[in-house]
């Protein structure tokens, strides 16, 4: 397929207004305003589309869920994009961000809320200076505000900088965020749906899912579906990064093989070396071998697979990457990041980067395996978000494919794949 | 949270410990960043003032370079709410600092993606240039290190973050040399995201 959502990101000027409009923009919106709100949640609905931040839920039931008896009812979007591997909402607001504003404008409209809020991450300082400049613009063309282009909707799109927290991508604790406390995820029921943004019906959706619905609106329904797979319908955004040549954001349907994806549009491996694992959607999903790879990267056939698709981040990793200090590495994120609300994941999450610290330096034993599985077991499930299922897949999955080089580092008391990239001499966490 | 300047590097503490920070110097906002919070605290509803802590914290900072009890006071009077709600704040998030920092804080992506194309041979560069060990600031004041996670470019690794400002494809041998550039003529020294980069180029 030709791509639709970044299709001019590489273009001069394409986060431009008049660059958008030269290009279709804002007709999505005004087709939108001719309808009935609930036309436009039921097209959505119709559509398939599903979320693209990871969990792959259907967007029109999200919409229809959103209680409709209570006012003030809020679209808030999740840009706090922080799972490792992931760089697709980071060009789309960069480079094509009035699909966004389009999109949340939309959104707004079809659940009648009359405030969007895009949070983003902190580090996203210059995106957000992109982000206000587009939304500025949109204000001075009548495309938010009051009484848009005369249809008497109001809606205001405001820009919320975050402030380093990956926990804030969870979206209750965004919402928690977002109100001006911790970003610590709220116990479910209620869904946001219900009670989300100051107690009130909310729907929270990620970037590119909100970058869709314009798209949905404007090439219908019957394409929409046409694209991809049965349920795995629309444009995706693949995110290939890693030891490959080419790495980047690449938009195909998710028809398209991760083999393609990898060899194909990304490049391959780079010379000399081999593909000895790849990670399809963010460092939270389980891991898949070389001869996994010729399946739709779609949700259901990922899943399928026995990992999931999540936020499409495909982190590839070739044969000069020792998977002890990958769980190693990857752990320590998720001791930095977790946000201390759930014991199990406060204190697991340390312990198990503490006892993969030591077998990677050589100090482990044995029976330090039988603890890894253990600790995991007891954080997975036992957490309020899914954070904790996250961080303990790193461990789990490298210890059930590559289990003979946790054993070669404890049987030789050293890291049997120190590699050239990584630091000469450990110091600090490493 | 061992990579907060305020804290011994590699300790384990936890970012739900609490500390309290430094009183500090005496805190108002000035004309200009008072006239940006009263803008800001707008779009949220008129009962959810709370909702505008982290831009006002974001005012603090810019204005005094760290945030301290001071402020912290400050922001809590103007949002009407308790000092104790904005420290469990301040404390959370990692982009805030209770101790004085260097005036470039470099930030070091140090997971997956930018850790396999080099990033810790990064770090162990700029630490070596510098005399320092992540979380620690020069002698001359001028830059802390700082090792963090993802910052969300992983097609550009390895990606630093000074300031606000970004560098990407960072490679190992090069960041002795942006360390002299920076010094020399500050974030205009950088590559930017790609969104500049290319547009530079183009």
């Amino acid at each position: 397929m030709d791509p639709v959502l970044i299709a001019h990101v590489r273009e001069a000027n394409s986060f431009t207004l008049d660059f958008y409009l030269a290009h279709g923009g804002y007709e999505a919106l005004k087709t939108a305003l001719a309808k009935k709100p609930d036309e436009i949640v039921e097209m959505v609905k119709a559509s398939g589309l599903r979320g693209r931040g990871g969990a792959g839920f259907p967007t029109g039931m999200k919409w229809q869920f959103v209680d409709k008896k209570i006012e003030p009812r809020y679209i808030v979007c999740n840009a706090d994009e922080s799972e490792p591997g992931t760089f697709k909402d980071h060009l789309l607001m960069e480079r094509n961000p009035h699909l966004l504003v389009e999109g949340c404008a939309i959104g707004c409209y079809a659940i009648g809320a009359k405030v969007a809020y895009i949070y983003i991450r902190g580090e996203f300082y210059h995106v957000q200076g992109i982000l206000e400049r587009a939304i500025d613009e949109a204000y001075a063309k009548g495309f938010l505000g009051r009484n848009i282009l005369g249809s008497g909707f109001d809606c205001d799109v405001y820009v919320h900088r975050g402030a380093g927290a990956y926990e804030a991508g969870e979206e209750t604790a965004l919402l928690e965020s977002l109100e001006g406390k911790r970003a610590q995820p709220r116990n479910k029921p209620p869904f946001p749906a219900v009670a989300g943004l100051y107690g009130k019906p909310s729907a929270v959706n990620n970037v590119e899912t909100l970058c869709n619905v314009p798209v949905i609106v404007s090439k219908g329904v019957e394409w929409y579906t046409s694209v991809g797979p049965e349920k795995n319908g629309g444009p995706k955004l693949y995110c290939v990064s890693g030891h490959v040549r080419n790495p980047g954001v690449f938009e195909a349907s998710m028809s398209v093989t991760l083999r393609e994806l990898i060899d194909g549009y990304a490049g391959g491996v780079r010379e000399g070396r081999t593909l000895k694992a790849v990670i399809p959607g963010g460092s939270s999903v389980p891991i898949l071998l070389p001869d996994q790879l010729d399946i739709q990267a779609s949700f259901d056939a990922v899943q399928k697979a026995g990992s999931l698709l999540g936020s499409a981040a495909i982190v590839v990793l070739d044969d000069t990457t020792c998977m002890v200090w990958l769980a190693q590495n990857l752990l320590h994120f998720y001791r930095h990041e977790s946000c201390g609300k759930c014991t199990p994941c406060r204190e697991g999450t340390d312990w198990l980067h503490k006892i993969l610290q030591r077998i990677e330096r050589g100090d482990g034993e044995m029976r330090d395996l039988d603890l890894l599985t253990g600790i995991s077991n007891n954080i997975a499930g036992k957490t309020l978000c899914a954070f904790g299922d996250a961080a303990v897949t790193p461990v789990l999955t490298t210890l059930k494919h590559f289990r003979h080089e946790y054993e070669a580092h404890i049987r030789e008391k050293r890291c049997t794949l120190p590699a050239d990239w990584r630091a000469r001499q450990h110091v600090g966490a490493h | 949270m061992s990579f907060h300047p305020k804290m011994a590097y590699d300790a384990t503490f936890h970012k739900s410990a609490r500390q309290l920070e430094d009183e500090g110097p005496a805190f108002v906002y000035t004309a200009e960043n008072r006239a940006r919070f009263e803008e800001i605290v707008k779009r949220y509803p008129p009962e959810r003032r709370r909702s505008a802590v982290l831009p006002a914290l974001y005012l603090a900072q810019y204005q005094q370079g760290y945030i301290t009890a001071n402020a912290i006071r400050h922001v809590a009077e103007l949002l009407g709410i308790t000092r104790a709600d904005v420290e469990d704040v301040v404390s959370y998030y990692t982009m805030f600092y209770t101790k004085p920092v260097g005036t470039y804080v470099i930030n070091v992506c140090r997971t997956l993606s930018c850790a396999i194309n080099g990033a810790e041979r990064v770090t162990e560069e700029i630490c070596a240039k510098l005399g320092v060990r992540p979380g620690e600031t020069d002698a001359s004041g001028t830059f802390t290190v700082l090792e963090v996670e993802c910052l969300g470019a992983c097609d550009r690794a390895p990606v630093v973050m000074v300031n606000d400002a970004w560098h990407e494809n960072l490679q190992p041998e090069a960041a002795a040399k942006m360390i002299d550039e920076v010094r020399e003529r500050g974030e205009a020294a950088l590559s930017g995201c790609h969104h500049v980069v290319e547009r530079r180029r183009g």
